[in-house]
């Protein structure tokens, strides 16, 4: 009990006294999930938008797939991408490996399919309901295409903020890419796991305390943007 | 509200000649042949699924016939996007944008390009359409929080807005208590006296009897009788006609 509230008590110290070691890994670790989310955003949303309004043949196949890559392992993907860019690797010759940016691919890669897939149902539920309007406008193509993401920019903010969650919480995949290397690529997530099997239980609390704490944030923010849209839009 | 010397004669009149139309493998409409000609009120009547409102989408080119051809005066289909321009729909369930009143309307100015206007001049017609539904006074609202007659209203504005030269209403009052299915009625009055084509479907006999000059009756898909307003409330020529007047089972 003593060495819990040991724990707990070091813990609040160094978040109060903003440790340079803290701070460090809780920077790096938003660096590299918000980078993440920025380009799978981009990727995301662009593949939602498409299979949201297109029809083609296998589009049922193509959004079974992306549902179901919602749920990738981390670990898989880590060891995917640590594949691809280990020295032997297609993309070795970057020297990319136990980078910050190979961290970021591996999230990127985790994270795309998330913000895709969900913003396909948005979209395309949207689209159902705007489609004979926007046609009767003579809103077509491109045109209609913005219209729909602007209108439907809050539960698109939403569903982004769930994948900055997921990349904050996330560890497999950065762990094996990123190598959690000390001042280089070491992460909230990654540190955790080392310091408690380090049995330094004070900075593991204290970034788990911080990692918890944004991960609220994050739900506290996307909950309020979406009452204010309902109270503000209808 | 609209400036018919300033239009051309781009899209009416319009025919459908042996137009068919099938929806998974369900023949929806059958073998049509109707003309709308400038400046008249039609009312299309008929049962629930007699094929009313996919002949509205047809006349208004949202829906491709499977057979037949829908042209306009200068023999373009009327599923080009171009003809869009020209004419306007009013939707049973009118769709808002999460925006304002105000720039619901400004949307739909802002896609019709026959109008020639500016920034300015759009705001002005912005003003001017919500003016004609009785609106400016809530142009700053929320579109999505008004009620149904007032989202109804928008959508009338953001019809008139892109001063048509037909207009189409799919049940326009169908889900409106009285009061607002009178404004609305008030708006399609006004509109059609202002030179504005009308077609429109409803169920609401009293309102067609008000508003049309030609009905054009639908059963299962087919027009059993196109006649008069006047002549078909007197006296139907068709039985389906008949039997819909006086409330029975088709």
């Amino acid at each position: 009990m003593n060495s819990l509230t040991d724990a707990f008590f070091g813990a609040f110290q160094l978040i109060l006294r903003a440790d340079p070691t803290l701070l460090s890994i809780i920077g790096l670790s938003l660096q590299v999930s918000v980078t993440a989310v920025a380009i799978a955003s981009i990727l995301g949303l662009a593949l939602g938008s498409l299979v949201a309004v297109s029809r083609f043949p296998g589009r049922g196949l193509v959004i079974a797939v992306l549902n179901a890559t919602m749920g990738l392992p981390p670990v898989v993907i880590g060891l995917l991408v640590y594949l691809l860019l280990s020295r032997a690797g297609p993309l070795g010759a970057y020297g990319l490996l136990f980078t910050p940016t190979a961290m970021v691919i591996a999230q990127v890669i985790l994270i795309t399919p998330i913000i895709a897939a969900l913003s396909r149902q948005t979209i395309e539920d949207a689209w159902r309901e705007y489609r004979e309007q926007l046609a009767s406008l003579g809103v077509r193509g491109a045109s209609a295409a913005r219209t729909l993401l602007w209108d439907s920019r809050f539960s698109l903010v939403t569903i982004t903020l769930a994948g900055l969650g997921r990349a904050c919480a996330e560890v497999g995949a950065v762990m094996i890419v990123g190598g959690n290397i000390d001042g280089v690529t070491r992460v909230m997530t990654t540190a955790i796991a080392l310091e408690t099997t380090k049995g330094d239980l004070p900075l593991a609390l204290s970034l788990g305390i911080v990692l918890v704490l944004i991960v609220l944030a994050i739900n506290i923010l996307a909950q309020s943007l979406k009452s204010f849209a309902e109270r503000r839009y209808g | 509200m609209v400036d018919l010397a300033k239009m051309t004669a781009n899209l009416l009149p319009v025919a459908l000649r042996g137009v068919s139309v099938v929806a998974n493998q369900k023949p929806i409409l059958r073998d049509i042949d109707l003309e709308i000609i400038r400046g008249t009120r039609t009312v299309i009547l008929g049962p629930n699924g007699a094929g009313k409102s996919t002949l509205l989408r047809v006349l208004h080119g949202l829906v491709t016939p499977s057979s037949g051809t829908a042209l306009n005066v200068t023999s373009q289909p009327l599923t080009d996007v171009q003809l869009r321009a020209y004419d306007a729909m009013l939707f049973q369930r009118p769709v808002m944008l999460r925006t304002s009143a105000f720039n619901n309307v400004l949307y739909a100015a802002q896609h019709v390009s026959h109008t020639n206007r500016n920034d300015d001049g759009e705001q002005q017609a912005v003003w001017e359409a919500l003016r004609a539904v009785g609106l400016e006074g809530i142009a700053n609202r929320p579109a999505r929080v008004l009620s149904g007659g007032e989202q109804q209203r928008i959508a009338f504005a953001r019809a008139l807005v892109r001063q048509p030269e037909v207009l189409y209403l799919d049940e326009p009052t169908a889900s409106l208590d009285p009061r607002s299915a009178r404004q609305i009625e008030d708006c399609i009055q006004r509109a059609a006296s202002s030179g504005v084509t009308i077609v429109m479907t409803t169920h609401n006999l009293a309102l067609a009897k008000r508003i049309a000059e030609s009905i054009v009756f639908l059963h299962e898909g087919r027009i059993t009788e196109t006649t008069l307003a006047s002549q078909f409330f007197l006296q139907p020529e068709s039985t389906e006609g008949r039997n819909f007047l006086e409330g029975e089972a088709i």
